[in-house]
Formats: C-alpha cells, sequence, structure tokens
C-alpha cells in the first residue's frame, strides 16, 4: 500500500466517521459537525489524488469546496439558531414535523 | 520522515474525528473537530500542499470553527439530546456503519492503483504557482464563488430577517 492508497482509505473511513455522527447524534450542532467532517473527509481525498498527480485542479477544487463549506455554515447556523428559538431544543426529536 | 509525520497526523485525525462522535458536550466536541482540522492541515503540510494547509487553518479553523462555537454558546445545549446523545437506533446504524467504512476500504483497496506523475507543471502547490494559475485558469470560477458567497450571505440575513 503506498501512501496514497493510505490517504484514500484514511478519507473513507473519516467519510464513514462523519456518516456515522450524522446518523447516531441527535444534537443539531452535532450533527453539522459531523456534516463537516465528511466535507473534510472529501477535501482529503482530493488532495491526496492532487498531489499524486501533480496537477492542479484537484487543489482548486478543494479551494471551491471550502468556499461551499462557508456558505453552508452561515445559512445552517443561521436556520439552527431559529429552529432552537423556536424549539427551544437542540434535539433532532423535537423537529421531526420538518418535511423535505 | 514524511511518511511518519502523515501516519501521526492521520492517527490524530482518526482519534480527534472518534471523539466528535462520542463526546457529550458540543463544545468539547467542537475542541476535537477544530483539533481534527489542525491534524489534516499537518498531513497536507507534510504532503507539501501548503496552500490546503494554510487554507485549511485560516478558513475552517479560523472562520467555520469560530462561528460554530459562537452558536454553540448562544444556544442553551442541556436538553433532552444532552442527556440522551446518541439514537434511539444506535446499534443498527453502528452495523450499517461499520460494513460501510468495511465496503469502502475494500473498494478503494481494490480499485486504487498508482496513477503516473504529470511532468507538466513543475510544483503547482507553491502559493506563487497556485495564485497565478488561479488568475489565470480559474478566474471565471472564483468570480462565481465571491457571487456563491455574497448569495450565502444574504440567504443568512434574509433567513433571520423573516425568521422562517
Amino acid at each position: 500500500m503506498d501512501r496514497y492508497q493510505f490517504l484514500t482509505i484514511l478519507a473513507g473511513l473519516i467519510f464513514s466517521l462523519g456518516l456515522l455522527g450524522v446518523v447516531l447524534r441527535r444534537n443539531l450542532l452535532v450533527v453539522m459537525m459531523c456534516l463537516e467532517i465528511m466535507l473534510n473527509a472529501v477535501v482529503l481525498s482530493f488532495v491526496s489524488f492532487a498531489v499524486r498527480s501533480q496537477t492542479l485542479p484537484g487543489i482548486a477544487m478543494t479551494f471551491f469546496i471550502y468556499v461551499a463549506a462557508s456558505c453552508e455554515i452561515a445559512l445552517a447556523m443561521a436556520i439552527v439558531v431559529l429552529l432552537v428559538k423556536r424549539r427551544g431544543s437542540l434535539d433532532l426529536g423535537a423537529h421531526q414535523e420538518l418535511k423535505g | 520522515m514524511t511518511d511518519v509525520f502523515i501516519a501521526f497526523f492521520s492517527f490524530l485525525a482518526l482519534i480527534f474525528a472518534v471523539l466528535v462522535l462520542t463526546l457529550r458536550q458540543p463544545m468539547r466536541c467542537a475542541l476535537a473537530l477544530i483539533a481534527h482540522m489542525c491534524s489534516l492541515a499537518g498531513i497536507y503540510a507534510a504532503l507539501g500542499a501548503h496552500v490546503i494547509a494554510m487554507f485549511q487553518i485560516l478558513i475552517y479553523v479560523g472562520a467555520v470553527m469560530v462561528f460554530m462555537v459562537y452558536a454553540i454558546m448562544l444556544l442553551d445545549d442541556r436538553d433532552n439530546s444532552y442527556r440522551h446523545p446518541f439514537s434511539a437506533k444506535a446499534g443498527t446504524c453502528l452495523v450499517v456503519g461499520i460494513a460501510f467504512a468495511a465496503g469502502l476500504w475494500l473498494a478503494i483497496a481494490h480499485i486504487a492503483t498508482p496513477v503516473a506523475a504529470s511532468a507538466g507543471i513543475l510544483d503547482p502547490f507553491t502559493f506563487s504557482a497556485f495564485s497565478l494559475a488561479f488568475m489565470k485558469q480559474y478566474w471565471f470560477h472564483f468570480e462565481l464563488a465571491t457571487v456563491l458567497l455574497l448569495v450565502g450571505v444574504v440567504a443568512a440575513w434574509a433567513a433571520v430577517k423573516e425568521g422562517l
């Protein structure tokens, strides 16, 4: 197993851990953090492939993932704060009537 | 030596990802996530992708996580999710998660084959090479990213103003 295979497998493991957190945890904020872990795993695989092939598109894509993550967190945090103000709880069980 | 650094930071990244999953308090989870992101930045630096290591620290740890820590401080986290942090179907989720990770491991180990390094670009991961390529090849994407950021800010502002 070379270095880049190891990193790709590590990215897969970290992605699985993030996914596990999304389905396992009940706290809205921790679920958001687990989503960030999944996004980080994707970035790790992009970077390892880019370094392996010594090309720029993977690195540029990483930059755009960071931009999307910033937008996502700004919007998601606003929604989470409003939901918690309305329901008074961070527990996902309190928001079961949400559709979509 | 590079492999030692990569192995060390990979171990740290995995440990802190598990801590995010298992710790009860959201603030401790956030601190573990910050440590996880710093470990990933260490991996990028060891790989020679210093631009991405800097972005990881500046954007993720410096902006995204600070924002998340603010949100945790704003909200009272001692509710039902604090007393019962895991889903009622945690056992099933754990089994499916482990099966997913094992499947992913097998798939990657079988699919991933060495790729020949292209000799076209000398070292694309220095700041100067990255900046030049970004302004020459990706200027349109860069402008689109700024528009996306603006839309994100306006959408967050509108969501707060309207109160959902």
